[in-house]
């Protein structure tokens, strides 16, 4: 069978991005790269608790000072929304229902980038502030961490529009099935991350 | 197996429906895992918000980051799939010294330890030995 045979909704495979050996290797492969994520993170946040509050004698920037629990709570509904989102495509994914699995992935990247705004706006406005990324240890591996979370965020906005562009006329079948559902999974690697990013740095930095 | 190894099987009308139905169930499940990861959520915002001790606050968030972390591996990340082929995969992975084997020293599949012999491959085999050894336990 050729990666491009089109399929009927009755002939569809249950699981469409593991039917073939390139898509079940995807998927491996996949989960083998996401560890090494797991260890990047892992360090940043070893590095963000080790600096954290530290800095130049008398500095005035703090993590009690600096964060506002609102706009952490805005952008985790966001992300956490946007996870459900790319749960609803994958489920149009596998009911052979494209137009649905596209238009979900839409509704996703518009929460994804409704949060990446959020982020921009929250850097910018600690930068008014005078908390540059050159201002002390804390400040660097704050936007280290946080940063390089915002990089996969965009990196996955702008991964999900390639696919939804590229693959706009050619419809579902076994080659791109395996390439969503990807796609989908490190979205929700992205929310993985998060969960700890507004738990470690906001909610345990407000309590100092 | 090859992609072209792939039968096309058409489905019979019941089987069909059965299907659609149990992939709806299986997408209500996940907007309740969903309702349950807001409302986990919002108690770790509002314990921080209302003030409680530090040493409360910072074990009961992290506690509630990890059933939130098992809830979108679990759910949303399909790990709960493998239970039908597979409840549980693990393999330890070992490179001699020389770095042109790779011995793959046990795994633990459906709850039962089996220590596979040492599969041997040269390195520029490994990936494929690899997958190869993955699809015929039909791990994946």
């Amino acid at each position: 069978m050729d990666y491009n045979t089109k399929f009927t909704p009755h002939t569809w495979p249950d699981h469409p991005e593991q039917a073939t050996m390139e898509g079940k290797n995807k998927v491996v492969g996949f989960w083998i790269f996401l560890a090494c994520e797991v260890v990047l993170f892992a360090s940043l946040f070893a590095t963000y608790l080790a600096l954290k509050n530290k800095g130049p004698a008398g500095m005035e920037f703090t993590t009690q000072g600096l964060f506002e629990l609102p706009l952490a709570f805005a952008m985790t509904m966001l992300l956490l929304t946007s996870s459900l989102t790319s749960v609803y495509a994958i489920y149009h994914m596998r009911n052979f229902n494209y137009k649905g699995m596209q238009t979900w992935l839409a509704i996703t990247l518009l929460l994804g980038l409704g949060f990446l705004a959020l982020e921009i706006y929250e850097f910018q406005h600690y930068v008014h502030l005078g908390f540059t990324f050159n201002q002390s240890a804390f400040a660097t591996s704050f936007y280290t961490l946080v940063g390089t979370h915002g990089f996969h965020v965009s990196l996955g906005l702008v991964w999900i529009t390639t696919l939804l562009i590229r693959n706009a006329k050619r419809g579902l079948n076994l080659y791109n099935a395996p390439k969503f559902f990807v796609a989908a999974l490190y979205w929700h690697f992205i929310d993985v991350v998060w969960v700890f990013i507004f738990t470690v740095v906001y909610l345990m930095g407000v309590i100092g | 197996m090859s992609s072209h190894d792939t039968p096309v099987v058409a489905k019979s009308q019941a089987q069909f429906e059965y299907d659609r139905h149990h992939n709806a169930v299986h997408m209500r499940k996940q907007v309740i895992n969903f309702a349950i990861m807001i409302f986990l959520t919002f108690i770790a915002f509002a314990v921080v918000a209302a003030g409680f001790s530090k040493y409360f606050i910072a074990p009961f968030v992290l506690l509630l980051a990890g059933v939130q972390v098992v809830l979108q591996l679990y759910a949303f990340m399909h790990l709960e799939d493998k239970k039908n082929t597979l409840r549980w995969c693990y393999w330890i992975l070992y490179v001699d010294g020389d770095f042109n084997r790779i011995y793959i020293l046990l795994s633990i599949f459906n709850d039962y330890l089996v220590v596979i012999p040492k599969k041997a491959c040269s390195l520029l085999d490994a990936e494929t030995c690899f997958f190869r050894f993955l699809n015929s336990v039909k791990c994946w």
